[in-house]
């Protein structure tokens, strides 16, 4: 397998080479990854050469178009190794998807008086769709709180796992502000022990680790293209055969039918049945040349290229004593995602010195405000890694930090 | 307009003026920026003729946030309430006489809104 020359690499991305970002540190990877040019060719070329719309059309052209669209759905079950493509189900991002998710399963599955358990660590998405259903439709909403290492607490899951009626387990396999990835192996066999599903946020692990989704025996696993070098307005739900079947459609509408009469309606079988209206075809199209791009370097050698710099990045990091480092202390039980804070310097100001150095980081709640509420602060500075990312960059936080110290100097 | 972190704002942000609880305040109001965490508390002594006698401030946020406090507090002492309560964004802005990005403008409207809110 080939290791990972990121410089090399970098030059994959059109954008790194435009001269308005000659000087761009890109370290907002967790937000959005950046596209490399095989992706941006295939939208172009979609447009250009096979528009037209799918699932109708008595002609070549939408014939082919129909056939590059399930080719990507293809695709997906290969690379997250589901049975079949009948369990990829497309969506416009990882919020939908868990949307969709909480709509249909509340509707069909989950009863007055159920549990659905959740976790701190989950960004907003895998949050406040559980917590609405559960007030409109009387569930009961348990979170498993985070440790002072910024691990989940599995002794407190295991206390709420073995509460009566508990129906779902809703859990992220990285977190988006701490990097943590949670014992996920763990947390499904003891859920389907006491006859729970499991649903698992993918949404920052699928560009950092190896998904398998049969081995890791979730009942459901979503996540989102333009995390993972692929174009905006693609996400993807995955779910056990068996289990789409018995939920009710989450949209209405065309494409997603069989028949249609005055009186009633005969819906299309899973996974189509849950995909109304027109997608978004050709981002689907060229969401495969990002899975490919992917497949080509090789999952793992991604992994160890950022974990090797998000490790470097935590020495650099130690080494100002003024920064508090939030992300566990064991690195192999997170992901390249480095939050931290510094003492009377707010993250806003991090990010807007950081800025004018040409360092693109992220500062904020991260959308997960319960998470920030039990760690007892309001925000945190956020670095992320791609494979596009280098040592470089480390060094040029490394100065951006010694300006922002000296400018803020008391 | 010069770049977010002037001398100005740093050094009220870094000393600010009119820090702390003034005794007998007639009004006081507290607002913050819940997305980012900004935390504003004014405390104003208003006289019989409407005027603005004293006023402080005590909170937490960023530079921006803080140091705008710092300098509407310092304007508005002395001022009548009812030229306080007409400040518009433009005005404050040019207080602080800096660049404020559309990311920032929270920031730096928090001690404007606070103030309007306590004389309300």
């Amino acid at each position: 397998m080939p290791k990972i020359d990121s410089k090399k690499i970098k030059k994959l991305f059109p954008i790194f080479s435009k001269k308005e970002n000659k000087n761009l540190v890109y370290l907002d990877n967790a937000a959005t990854t950046q596209r490399p040019k095989v992706v941006i060719d295939a939208i172009k070329d979609f447009y250009e050469t096979h528009n037209s719309n799918i699932h109708r059309g008595i002609y070549d052209l939408s014939e082919k178009a129909t056939n590059m669209y399930e080719g990507t759905r293809l695709h997906v079950s290969k690379f997250i190794n589901a049975k079949s493509s009948e369990e990829i189900i497309f969506t416009k991002n990882t919020t939908e998807s868990i949307n969709l998710l909480a709509y249909t399963l509340s509707d069909n599955m989950l009863q007055k008086g159920d549990r659905v358990i959740t976790t701190a660590l989950e960004h907003h998405a895998n949050f406040v769709p559980w917590q609405t259903m559960a007030k409109k439709k009387g569930f009961i909403l348990s979170v498993v709180p985070v440790k002072e290492d910024y691990t989940l607490n599995m002794e407190e899951f295991e206390k709420l796992i073995k509460e009566p009626n508990v129906k779902l387990v809703c859990v992220s396999a990285m977190s988006n502000v701490t990097g943590t990835i949670p014992d996920i192996k763990k947390i499904i066999k003891r859920a389907h022990e006491v006859g729970a599903l499991v649903m698992v946020d993918g949404a920052q692990s699928i560009a950092h680790e190896h998904t398998d989704v049969q081995k890791m025996d979730c009942d459901f696993f979503v996540f989102s293209s333009h995390k993972m070098f692929g174009p905006f307005g693609v996400g993807v739900l995955y779910g056990k055969k068996q289990l789409l079947e018995k939920l009710p459609p989450f949209l209405y509408g065309g494409d997603m039918i069989k028949s249609v009469k005055e009186t009633c309606t005969l819906f299309n079988d899973t996974p189509w049945k849950f995909e109304a209206g027109t997608p978004s075809v050709a981002d689907v199209v060229a969401f495969k040349k990002a899975m490919e791009f992917i497949d080509e370097l090789g999952i793992e050698n991604i992994k160890k290229y950022e974990m090797s710099l998000a490790k470097k990045a935590v020495e650099m990091l130690k080494k100002h004593k003024q920064v508090k480092i939030i992300k566990p202390k064991n690195l192999e039980l997170s992901g390249p995602v480095i939050s931290f804070v510094i003492e009377e310097i707010h993250p806003h100001d991090i990010a807007e010195v950081f800025n004018k150095e040409g360092i693109a980081i992220r500062a904020g709640h991260h959308c997960n405000q319960p998470l920030m509420a039990s760690l007892g602060i309001p925000a945190t500075a956020r670095i992320s890694f791609s494979i596009y990312n280098t040592e470089d960059d480390i060094k040029r936080v490394d100065i951006a930090l010694k300006k922002l110290f000296k400018l803020f100097k008391k | 307009m010069s770049d977010i972190y002037s001398e100005i704002i740093l050094d009220h942000y870094k000393k600010p003026h009119n820090a702390g609880h003034i005794k007998h305040d007639t009004n006081h109001a507290e607002e913050d920026n819940p997305l980012c965490g900004d935390n504003i508390k004014i405390y104003i002594k208003v006289s019989d003729k409407k005027i603005i006698e004293d006023i402080s401030f005590e909170g937490e946020g960023c530079a921006i946030s803080q140091a705008s406090a710092s300098i509407l507090t310092d304007f508005l002492k002395g001022k009548p309430v009812a030229q306080a309560k007409k400040i518009t964004t433009e005005q404050m802005y040019d207080m602080l006489k800096i660049e404020i990005s559309p990311a920032r403008s929270k920031c730096a409207l928090l001690a404007l809104r606070t103030v309007k809110s306590a004389l309300s």
